[in-house]
């Protein structure tokens, strides 16, 4: 390892429950850092809003996942309707038992589940985009205890790249905010 | 997610939705060691080997389906449709439940949802896999069934957007993708965790990739459950849709029986009743094997007994609507077909129907049939017989008695169309037990979210 050049991510704390953790994410906030995140194995209520999220700290304001659904969903059902129009009006007109070409009617339900298909897709591969998902390896992953985020532990890191962050100052204060454990996350280049 | 209690002190009749004295860890591992540490066992893998030579004889027959043409089924004219249709009708249906449970009792925050959504949804997907058989291979030459996708072709030709056919084609595909996309979006904090305790190199691998990098973080979260409260919103209204549409498949044509405006309401209501009774007739069993009754308790058994009874009921108000409308419109087809239904060559398929769907399924008024397991799993298999019974009642019935006696005739099922059906339903099982042993099959992310909501109360 000692070959091998690394560079520091942040900084690990690790703490006893969700309770606990939003506190945290609450002085750690009031303390001045912006560059930090907190992980939990089931969505806690709070804990956004405890990290800043009405505050619009960095990374916050990119909650865009509803008007992406809302954009796919217009793209799906102005897209589909305009489509079956062009198909049967302009492009291939069929004259079915003397209905008008533009049967408008006849063109809802393929609008609609279109609409509902632009919506949800975009929904979801929008969260993933946002979330910089799919992401294979992430400095957190060399922390052994890290593992636990997806099981029963509550994880805090301040990250290196903060303005105010110091590896022992921000690895102080995590422990005079309780964290049971606090490591260092360092990631090989 | 709801502020309401889980098993509050004013209604202590109510058994939990989640026995006591768990924690993270212990739903974690319950949950996962399914997965990943229990060693395969002698009924997983003789269960598992009966489906998979179910398969292959769904195999055979499709292929021997290919090789002569779709007169080796019984269907002919006046009967065009046949079992293909009655199968698809039957398995979208059970589609349904999976969909209610995870996106509508979503939004009504039922938590009794939550250990049952995960299997339900990956049912649905099984479920719409088969039924997307059916119509694929009763075109007769299944190598062009892409020509009901819209694509621009050589022949310039486009699809009929005016017909319900096409509708379908776009409900069914877009409930497909809607529904993996839901399930997906579910499974992707279980398969972080399942990544992060399996301890072998290959599977870590595997989950890893499927878990996209998932690690819990509150940003993620944040935005993860927008999207699946959206998704939920989203697949609410679509699963409505998909029903509604398969019955505009019968009731924009103009055969007696069929066309009527009841369809819509009571198809729906019909899909949910028989997937409900799906749910249950795989929850009983998988409970059981893997000792599930501290997460799939008395009360989700019961809760969907009483979906099963409500929805059974307004089935039987379509039923009756039916016999109502044709007698009160005076139509001479529509009252004559209502004739046929209780006196024709098939009344025996009617009256099995209402055995099943509306009469039997009153037992569950009793609390104590509610209550009482074996009971239920009998019943969850004779609804989802009524059901199918009722889809063959209205394919068959009408399309052999229509306006001119000169056109009517008889329908009868052969041994490939047997052999294709129970192959579908070997395909089901065989898919949900290669499901259990891969993926959780309760969403452990949502379980630490319950046993965090019940610690809360204790406090």
């Amino acid at each position: 390892m000692s070959e091998t050049r690394q560079t520091l991510y942040g900084v690990l704390g690790e703490f006893d429950s969700a309770k606990t953790l939003i506190a945290a994410a609450k002085k750690v906030r009031e303390a001045g850092y912006e560059c930090f995140d907190a992980f939990a194995p089931y969505p806690v209520p709070g804990l956004s809003e405890a990290c800043g999220l009405e505050l619009g700290l960095k990374g916050w304001k990119h909650n865009l996942v509803p008007q992406i659904a809302l954009l796919g969903g217009l793209c799906g059902g102005l897209g589909g309707f305009f489509f079956q129009y062009w198909v049967n009006v302009i492009d291939y007109p069929l004259n079915i038992a003397g209905r008008p070409l533009n049967s408008w009617p006849a063109f809802i339900p393929v609008t609609f589940e279109l609409t509902v298909l632009g919506a949800s897709t975009f929904a979801v591969l929008g969260m993933l985009a946002l979330n910089k998902l799919p992401q294979p390896h992430c400095p957190l992953f060399n922390v052994p205890s890290f593992k636990r985020a997806t099981n029963d532990g509550f994880f805090l890191c301040i990250e290196a790249t903060d303005k105010k962050f110091d590896l022992a100052s921000a690895t102080k204060f995590l422990q005079s905010i309780n964290a049971k454990a606090v490591t260092e996350v360092r990631d090989e280049d | 997610m709801s502020e309401r209690p889980v098993d509050s002190p004013e209604i202590p009749r109510l058994p939990r939705v989640l026995e006591p004295g768990h924690n993270y860890a212990t739903v974690t591992d319950k949950i996962s060691s399914i997965v990943l540490t229990r060693p395969v066992s002698l009924g997983w893998l003789a269960g598992f080997s009966i489906c998979f030579i179910i398969v292959m004889v769904l195999l055979g027959s499709i292929s021997w389906l290919i090789i002569k043409g779709v007169g080796i089924w019984g269907i002919n004219i006046p009967v065009g449709w046949g079992f293909a249709i009655v199968n698809f009708v039957w398995w979208i249906g059970i589609g349904h439940a999976g969909t209610l449970i995870s996106a509508i009792l979503f939004l009504l925050n039922q938590q009794w949802r939550t250990s049952i959504n995960r299997f339900a949804e990956a049912m649905t997907l099984f479920a719409v896999a088969n039924a997307a058989i059916f119509p694929g291979i009763h075109v007769g030459r299944p190598w062009m069934a892409f020509y009901m996708f819209p694509y621009p072709s050589t022949m310039g030709l486009w699809p009929q957007f005016r017909s319900p056919l096409i509708w379908d084609v776009f409900a069914v595909s877009t409930y497909a993708t809607v529904s993996a996309l839901f399930w997906f979006v579910g499974l992707i904090p279980d398969l972080a965790t399942l990544r992060d305790r399996s301890t072998n190199k290959a599977t870590q691998i595997i989950y890893g990739m499927l878990a996209m990098g998932w690690r819990g973080s509150a940003r993620h979260w944040h935005r993860y459950q927008s999207a699946y409260l959206l998704l939920a919103g989203l697949a609410t209204p679509l699963v409505l849709s998909v029903h509604t549409v398969v019955s505009f498949d019968f009731a924009v044509g103009i055969v007696p029986g069929w066309h009527t405006t009841i369809f819509p309401p009571y198809f729906v209501a019909g899909a949910i009743y028989s997937g409900f009774a799906m749910v249950l007739t795989i929850a009983i069993p998988l409970r059981k094997a893997y000792g599930l009754e501290d997460f799939i308790t008395m009360r989700h058994l019961e809760n969907m007994a009483k979906v099963m009874l409500a929805t059974g009921l307004i089935v039987a108000y379509g039923y009756f609507m039916e016999f109502f409308l044709a007698l009160y419109s005076g139509n001479k087809f529509d009252v004559f077909l209502v004739q046929q239904r209780l006196h024709g060559p098939y009344s025996g398929y009617y009256f099995a129907l209402i055995l099943c769907n509306i009469l039997v399924p009153q037992l569950l008024w009793i609390q104590k049939v509610r209550t009482y397991v074996p009971a239920l799993f009998v019943m969850s298999l004779v609804i989802n017989l009524g059901m199918w019974l009722e889809r063959f009642v209205i394919v068959v019935i009408s399309l052999t008695r229509d306006f001119v006696p000169g056109a009517w005739g008889r329908y009868q099922a052969t041994f490939w169309d047997y052999s294709t059906f129970i192959g579908t339903m070997g395909l089901f099982v065989a898919l949900l037990f290669l499901f259990v042993r891969a993926l959780p099959a309760i969403s452990i992310a949502e379980m630490r979210e319950l046993v965090a909501h019940t610690s809360e109360e204790h406090e």
